[in-house]
């Protein structure tokens, strides 16, 4: 059950997008991102929604395991949306229930909000962490950041810490699933009570939890220690990072792309 | 000029701090020297000083006094820097019992790199070096998995060729096969002797299983942070009693000969350690019509 949850979970596979710069695909997805709220007529947005489709179909990531993303957020999509359908004011007015009115306007509003959600996770998801490993992602991010090394900012060391916490998170949910078997096996009851009882009850959960996550920190500690590790400093890395022409090219068509759409905001 | 051993140790005292300010000694005057290309296996009971022993060989732990060689050098010096401690982690590795707790990435083969990474060596040689540690632990079809998709034999093997990359002389095993299913400890136990046997690493194996004790070339049993037995298998384990006297258990196949040596008052050699060795001992005796053997008829 905790098994399912597929956060930063990195799908390998070798399309184009497995194989861009890390890097590249933090500059990408800031360009796109952008571009997402730069959108703001009918026709950009069908395409920002065509776009995230498009790059979805490249990275060849199943669309099962993107829409068990979004199915995540369902929640604030919905709740979003009603937002913006109640509390918009506009011109059109198109239901007039008293003391709320609904407009055109909240209408295009809340479908250009579940748009840019919809884009953006779509986007984020296949653009980097579906297609990205975590080392690769923390990595890159390192890269993109060190320059801020020279403001004292500990850059590796939030990059190291990054991994270790990706690294170890399948690693803690196998072990939560495991305590709690071994408490419901004693007669431990989650399923039941009001809130307080239920929360109370996960206290033999989070207990043992932290126990073991303090005694892996411990080992895992000595066993890096024992690998030589001692910071950032003389580090080399093994994959090193150069842009391809295909980073170039998936530069030049974003860059387009939100030009693109910046553009239609003027003829609209 | 080539040194015999690999580590040296010279009255080796090692305590804990308590809590109250006191001092647990937990190693004591400890003096032995491991031979360059051998395989070791050290024994003792919970609580005997095993770990400790280890971390003190790569100094994760400091000496309290006495020294320590390691390569030929003397690294319980007070002048010494921190790159020689590097240095000499990088030569006497380290594998530990958890293989889930020794895996720094989510890659393998980004895992295998940490090490040399850390070294500091350049990324061409960084990926030779990862290449031929996953051919040396027969993982190289898994070089792009995540260790979360591993056996826990396999995480371990990882574990080793994580440390294989740094070209170290010496790996220290501290139970490593500890919390494996019995295929696992196999697939371990069976590169620990590739390595040995093959690229000439030291092996230190800190074990409790005494299968996997008769396969080195030498035992030490510690007992209360002192050698109590340092021998080859063969003799070590013909002192049943006396490795009772300290918790342990000798293989079950020695044990089995031994009992019929003293209970039955057989005479048949007491240093048995292999169960070919054995079934030719319980021949032997058949045919001399000692034994009588009685088979079931279903
Ligand atoms: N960090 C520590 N602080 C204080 N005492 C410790 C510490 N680690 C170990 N000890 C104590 O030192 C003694 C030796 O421990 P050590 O871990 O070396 O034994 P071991 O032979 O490896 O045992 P095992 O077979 O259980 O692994 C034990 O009595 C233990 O309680
Ligand atoms: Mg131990």
């Amino acid at each position: 059950m905790l098994k399912d949850i597929t956060l930063g979970q990195y799908f390998p596979g070798n399309s184009v997008l497995h194989k861009l710069d890390p890097r590249m695909k933090i500059f990408l997805i800031i360009i796109y991102i952008v571009t997402i709220f730069a959108a703001n007529n009918p026709l950009s947005f069908v395409l920002v929604l065509a776009s995230a489709f498009v790059l979805m179909l490249i990275s060849k990531i199943p669309a099962k395991l993107i829409l068990r993303g979004l199915k995540a957020v369902f929640f604030i999509m919905a709740f979003t949306a009603v937002i913006n359908i109640f509390w918009t004011s506009g011109e059109h007015l198109l239901l007039d229930l008293g003391i709320v009115k609904i407009y055109m306007e909240g209408i295009t509003y809340a479908v250009f909000m579940i748009v840019r959600v919809i884009s953006l996770i779509i986007g984020t998801s296949v653009l980097l962490t579906y297609t990205t490993s975590p080392i690769a992602l923390t990595d890159g991010l390192e890269r993109v950041l060190a320059p801020l090394k020279v403001l004292h900012i500990p850059v590796h060391e939030f990059s190291m810490m990054m991994t270790i916490a990706l690294r170890f998170i399948p690693t803690l949910i196998e072990e939560t699933d495991k305590i709690i078997s071994a408490q419901k096996a004693r007669g431990a009851d989650f399923n039941s009570g009001n809130l307080m009882q239920r929360a109370k009850a996960l206290i033999p959960v989070m207990v043992p939890l932290f126990v073991s996550a303090f005694h892996r920190a411990d080992e895992l500690a000595i066993a890096m220690e024992c690998r030589c590790y001692r910071g950032g400093e003389g580090r080399t890395r093994m994959t090193q990072l150069h842009y391809q022409s295909q980073d170039i090219v998936m530069l030049i068509v974003m860059l387009s792309f939100m030009a693109v759409v910046i553009a239609l905001n003027f003829i609209f | 000029m080539e040194h015999q051993y690999i580590i040296e140790a010279n009255n080796l005292c090692f305590s804990y701090k308590t809590e109250d300010g006191g001092a647990f000694p937990v190693i004591k005057n400890l003096s032995f020297a491991i031979e360059k290309g051998s395989f070791v296996a050290i024994l003792g009971h919970n609580g005997s000083g095993k770990s400790t022993l280890a971390k003190l060989c790569n100094m994760i732990l400091t000496p309290d006094s006495g020294t320590l060689v390691v390569g030929g050098v003397d690294v319980t010096r007070n002048d010494l820097s921190e790159d020689d401690i590097y240095q000499l982690r990088r030569q006497i590795g380290m594998v530990f019992q958890n293989p889930d707790n020794q895996l720094v990435a989510t890659i393998v083969e980004e895992d295998i790199a940490f090490g040399p990474e850390n070294l500091g060596i350049p990324p061409k040689e960084i990926r030779a070096r990862v290449d031929d540690a996953l051919r040396a632990v027969n993982m190289t079809e898994f070089a792009r998995h995540s260790p979360t998709q591993l056996s826990g034999g396999q995480k371990q093997r990882i574990a080793i060729a994580g440390i294989i990359a740094m070209l170290p002389d010496c790996i220290i095993f501290d139970e490593s096969t500890a919390m494996l299913d019995p295929i696992g400890r196999a697939e371990v136990m069976e590169t620990i002797e590739r390595l040995n046997r093959e690229k000439g690493i030291t092996v230190l194996l800190i074990t409790h299983y005494m299968d996997e004790a008769i396969r080195a070339d030498r035992v030490i049993v510690m007992n209360q942070g002192e050698i109590f037995l340092d021998d080859t298998p063969r003799r070590v384990f013909s002192k049943v009693d006396q490795l009772k006297s300290v918790g342990l258990d000798v293989p079950q196949v020695t044990d089995l000969v031994n009992r019929l040596r003293t209970d039955a008052g057989f005479s048949i050699p007491a240093d048995i350690l292999h169960s070919a060795e054995a079934v030719e001992v319980l021949k032997t005796l058949y045919q001399q019509k000692k034994l009588r053997i009685d088979r079931e008829e279903k």
